[in-house]
């Protein structure tokens, strides 16, 4: 019963995994720009929603009210102002300034909030749980946190196949200058995109500083999961992301089942042996 | 004739530091279809991307209607009614037919091109709408770009090589098709190697070589030789 208890646990921080990788893929996917200030962008978002959340005295996720919107302007004039101006046909500039951002990002932090772990405060739902036959123990929180990654990776989905904006999205990845010549503006499309991948990303950050505590410093190894979680789902497949992001949360529960200090080391294995496997990841790219 | 509502003044383009068009200066006015014809390499596509605004480095002037077009973006272009049907057709593959042709419709300009008047012209498209657009054949291809290019309702279409990789029996058909395609007052400009195709279509033709006009003249008072002389330079 505990292997189960674990690889449910797995299952449910395997939603949060997939939305560290969501906003990295739609980039991705879009402007082939791999945005190395993803993790730090995430512990951000989390010192916002903390900020918010304590000084108006706000639950966590209420402060979203004032989280999203401000990374999403956020996002689209760091793309307008800095990162239009990065890409081109050499893939080192953005890599070269997103890293700059990171580390930008990683020192303000320090120097804002200090060192010192931080964690935001949900109340009573972080330790309510549900009760199932043969006890098994599913906590609320977790359990709404995979349900939210569900709905949203569903709304990514949604707006990326079935809305105009995501025609345009598609249209640009495909081929910006014949998006140009379609009346496309390729900064403002770039700049849309980069919003909602800070959407996802002000989520992912009020969800992580509410499961586990958070310092200026946590940003990278959140990025790691995220790419892992992309590579083995598959680039450019959101489904497969979900997929992925569940993969490495069972892996790690069961690394850590077997010895505390394999927690992070199973799950870094399981994404080896699927790029070993599966270089492309294991589902494909969806066109259409 | 009417009015002119594109010119190109001394036009030169470069891709670098290299210079690909010379002097180049073009006249088309409204409801009037030119063409431009010339070897590989004379400048044919490179005078279409400069007018798009795909080009970098453009000397000297581009005017629409009266008004400067030189500076601006190419979509910024493509929102002033200048839509081009690309070499190599171009769709956009991991998008539906039909998603396709809506792409070029988000313009929303006014006009007489909508999906349904788009269907009836080529009525192929209708049946393969849902198809991802890279499992047409050659020449529903190119009626699905010509149809994305008319969903912008422009008033000027560019043709870049049409016929390029099609069997001649579809050419036959596409250009049968022309003629509905370019109505209500649009202008066009066509660029084709096929000469005699280039010269059916068009009321005038520019002769491009190595960068610079060659030739121009009305379609149906140029002698083959003044064109082979003017093609090949000899």
């Amino acid at each position: 019963m505990d292997w189960i208890n674990s690889i449910i646990q797995g299952i449910l921080v395997g939603g949060l995994y997939a939305l560290f990788a969501a906003g990295l893929s739609l980039i991705f996917g879009v402007m082939r720009l791999v945005n190395i200030a993803h993790g730090d962008l995430i512990i951000l978002s989390a010192f916002l929603g903390l900020t918010v959340s304590t000084s108006l005295n706000l639950h966590p996720f209420a402060s979203l009210i004032v989280v999203l919107p401000i990374m999403g302007v956020f996002g689209y004039l760091l793309q307008r102002g800095i990162l239009n101006k990065t890409l081109g046909n050499d893939i080192l500039p953005p890599l070269l300034v997103t890293f700059g951002l990171s580390v930008i990002i990683q020192n303000g932090l320090m120097e804002l909030y200090t060192a010192d772990p931080q964690k935001m405060n949900a109340g009573n739902i972080e330790v309510a749980s549900l009760s199932l036959p043969g006890g098994l123990n599913i906590g609320w929180f977790p359990l709404l946190m995979f349900i939210i990654s569900i709905i949203i990776i569903g709304t990514l989905q949604f707006i990326f196949y079935k809305t105009a904006l995501g025609r345009a999205f598609r249209a640009t990845s495909d081929d910006q200058e014949i998006a140009q010549l379609m009346g496309l503006s390729k900064n403002h499309i770039f700049g849309l995109a980069m919003a909602i991948s800070m959407i996802v990303v002000a989520i992912a950050g009020i969800f992580l500083g509410i499961r586990t505590s958070f310092d200026p410093a946590a940003g990278p190894s959140r990025l790691i999961f995220g790419f892992e979680a992309v590579i083995i789902g598959g680039l450019g497949n959101l489904w497969g992301t979900l997929i992925g992001g569940i993969i490495l949360g069972v892996s790690q529960n069961i690394g850590a089942k077997i010895n505390p200090g394999w927690q992070l080391l199973a799950g870094h294995v399981a994404f080896l042996v699927v790029l070993a496997v599966r270089p492309k990841g294991l589902f494909h790219r969806i066109d259409g | 004739m009417h009015k002119k509502i594109l010119e190109t003044k001394n036009l030169n383009a470069f891709y670098g530091d290299f210079q690909a068009l010379f002097d180049v200066s073009i006249d088309l006015f409204e409801g009037e279809i030119i063409s431009i014809i010339g070897a590989n390499g004379a400048g044919k596509s490179t005078f279409m991307k400069a007018v798009t605004g795909l080009l970098a480095k453009v000397e000297n002037d581009i005017n629409l209607k009266g008004k400067s077009i030189k500076n601006l973006r190419a979509d910024e272009i493509a929102k002033k009614g200048i839509a081009m049907v690309p070499e190599g057709r171009k769709l956009f593959p991991s998008l539906s037919v039909e998603e396709n042709l809506l792409i070029g419709g988000q313009i929303n300009r006014i006009g007489p091109w909508n999906l349904t008047s788009i269907y009836k012209l080529f009525p192929d498209l209708y049946e393969k709408k849902n198809m991802p657009s890279n499992l047409l054949s050659g020449g529903q291809q190119q009626m699905a770009a010509i149809g994305r290019a008319l969903m912008s309702n422009p008033e000027i279409i560019l043709f870049d090589e049409i016929s390029l990789g099609l069997a001649p029996i579809i050419i036959k058909k596409i250009y049968q098709n022309l003629p509905d395609v370019i109505k209500d007052g649009m202008s066009a400009i066509v660029v084709e190697q096929d000469i005699s195709k280039a010269i059916e279509i068009s009321n005038r033709v520019y002769c491009l070589q190595e960068g610079k006009i060659a030739l121009s003249g009305n379609s149906n008072k140029l002698t083959r030789e003044e064109i082979s002389k003017a093609y090949f330079g000899m």
